[in-house]
């Protein structure tokens, strides 16, 4: 399920989507990303990602995996490429073993800006080996989730088979009383969040995060009523029961550190 | 039932039955012996069918899967199981009419069984929300099969639905969580489970219900992350090219069996499962009896284990080679 969204912040001025002000792109960067104005949060890349939330120095990623075209899809093989040239990622996650604020764990990244941040077969196994290792090497493991995307259409029911296969591993780390920090950006949505980013001992979001099963615009098309102010927001989500709390950014590596201290 | 308009595909096979039954009744009301003519005309009906249904498209196969008359949970649960008792609700929040379940007699022995429902018509579609769960009725689908866990009863799961509905409550209720905390369950079951996909396993909808030791499927029958409507939708923003869209997406049972994703399909009666409920059914059964008989020696900690090996290797890609880094 595709969506339009805003797209990342690039050129000398952005425009914000929360307060519609114009913003200079270099105040972005020193705010981690955060309208000054408003505090909208502006999608970010996984690096920069990375930069802010894990000791510097201390992320070691896992063996770089790349997709296969499994079903033949036209035109697969070309969006993969074109979003590893756009991205410098491999695939739609970055993930391997961090620190955060000295407390070491295992982590993922969920990057909206490859292919929607869709799950395919690589996700799905970078995300079962993130949760393996970390069960094998007793350690937390954190999720930073912005799948728009869902479960990447181009592999099919491949796909689909990984929202079970994350899920399984999730459920092994669990079962060995470990520790597992969800974090759902924007947007988290369908098959990413209907499996492993739902599952979270402790589930977080960015203020105003979309997080859902469908998407809004399906959900407004198949019923036909005007969707509620708010509706499948980070805020909407809290009120609803379906998360823990919301953590502005700047906050974000503070909080999750105290987390991962409480439960070592 | 109300009468159903056949399939394009079907109207070469339609006109020479009606030629037939129509020379069937000339004959008798003319006194006159054409049996020779109509034993011909019958054969040729018969090739004509078998031809008609050995090549269809994947997408034709969709169709079929939707048929209006095509046997829906409750039926196959009526022709499969000697005996059935309902259970309802989640205990939460309400009781969801698209999924059904309860526990029944296979043969003898107790098993739960849970399934979506669609409806028949309009009133009984409503009802049953055309087939849609809400996270209610994946919370009733999970407290059931736990209840077979804790009574060391297997599982027997029929998916048959479009996916999971996509409403306003069913996302305030937490739609998303409700499915992975079924599949979740299902994964971890200490009692052997069995998946017939008989009609449409749409995404994560049909997943949440499919997380078995064994997943067959009946031969007219879809499995994908998406449907074709959608994925035409997205792919041309032209959702009438489904039919493109469901031989990309590889949806029908023969490429699922190759994929590993299913372990059989069942061979539905010629022209497909809603031309002869019964007949339907009895293949069903055989294949539950077989798969249930192999699954159910396996000690449950191995059971497990095998179910999580099973996806665990569900998945394909390469490692990057090193001149690529």
């Amino acid at each position: 399920m595709m969506m339009n969204l805003e797209e990342a912040p690039e050129g000398l001025w952005t425009r914000c989507d929360g307060c519609a002000q114009m913003v200079f792109s270099k105040e972005l960067e020193k705010t981690g990303f955060l309208c000054p104005t408003c505090g909208h949060h502006f999608r970010i890349g996984a690096f920069q990602r990375l930069a802010m939330l894990v000791d510097e120095g201390s992320f070691t990623p896992f063996p770089p995996l790349v997709a296969a075209n499994p079903l033949d899809f036209p035109g697969y093989e070309q969006k993969i490429k074109q979003a590893q040239e756009q991205t410098g990622l491999d695939d739609a996650a970055l993930v391997g073993k961090a620190a955060i604020q000295n407390t070491d764990c295992m982590l993922a990244i969920v990057d909206f800006s490859f292919m929607g941040g869709s799950m395919g077969s690589v996700v799905g196994e970078q995300l079962v080996r993130c949760f393996e290792r970390a069960t094998a090497e007793r350690l937390p493991v954190v999720v930073v989730s912005g799948g728009g995307g869902g479960a990447r259409m181009q592999e099919g029911v491949f796909s689909l088979m990984q929202m079970a296969k994350t899920v399984q591993a999730v459920g092994r780390h669990s079962r060995a009383g470990l520790l597992f920090v969800s974090i759902l950006t924007h947007p988290t949505m369908g098959g990413v969040y209907a499996s492993f980013a739902a599952l979270g001992d402790i589930v977080l979001a960015e203020p105003g995060a979309l997080i859902g099963f469908a998407g809004p615009r399906i959900v407004a098309e198949t019923t036909r009523e005007k969707l509620p102010e708010g509706f499948q927001t980070a805020e909407f989500a809290l009120e609803h029961g379906l998360i823990d709390a919301i953590v502005p950014r700047p906050q974000l590596a503070q909080y999750v550190s105290r987390l991962l201290e409480w439960h070592r | 039932m109300s009468r159903v308009q056949p399939f394009e595909w079907e109207k070469p096979l339609v006109e020479l039955e009606e030629r037939i039954k129509e020379l069937k009744r000339f004959c008798s009301r003319a006194k006159l012996d054409f049996s020779e003519e109509i034993a011909n005309l019958e054969r040729k009906a018969w090739t004509l069918r078998r031809e008609i249904y050995a090549s269809l498209t994947p997408y034709q196969r969709v169709l079929m899967a939707r048929h209006p008359h095509r046997p829906t949970t409750l039926d196959y649960i009526r022709l499969v199981f000697d005996d059935f008792v309902e259970f309802h609700g989640d205990r939460t929040f309400r009781d969801d009419g698209a999924i059904v379940g309860g526990v029944a007699l296979f043969e003898g022995q107790p098993v739960t069984v849970v399934g979506p429902q669609k409806g028949r018509d309009t009133k009984e579609n409503v009802a049953r929300n055309f087939g849609l769960p809400h996270p209610e009725g994946y919370r009733k689908a999970l407290r059931l099969m736990k209840q077979a866990e804790k009574f060391g009863r297997p599982v027997i799961t029929f998916i048959d639905l479009v996916g999971a509905y996509p409403g306003v409550e069913a996302e305030e209720r937490g739609q998303g969580l409700a499915i992975a905390q079924c599949i979740e369950g299902m994964s971890f079951l200490k009692v052997p489970i069995i998946s017939v996909i008989t009609g449409e396993g749409g995404s994560g909808g049909a997943l949440a219900l499919g997380v078995a030791d064994r997943v067959l499927m009946l031969e007219n029958a879809w499995y994908s992350v998406i449907s074709p409507e959608m994925c035409a939708s997205i792919l041309w923003r032209d959702s009438a090219r489904a039919a493109e869209a469901a031989a990309l997406l590889r949806l029908s049972p023969t490429d699922l069996l190759k994929f590993g994703i299913i372990d059989d399909v069942i061979t539905e009666p010629l022209g497909g499962a809603h031309r002869d409920h019964a007949f339907t059914g009895m293949q069903i059964r055989a294949f539950i009896r077989r798969y249930l008989a192999e699954i159910k020696r396996i000690a449950p900690e191995r059971l497990v284990e095998e179910r999580l090996a099973r996806f665990r290797k569900l998945g394909q890609f390469r490692e990057k080679r090193l001149a690529e880094i």
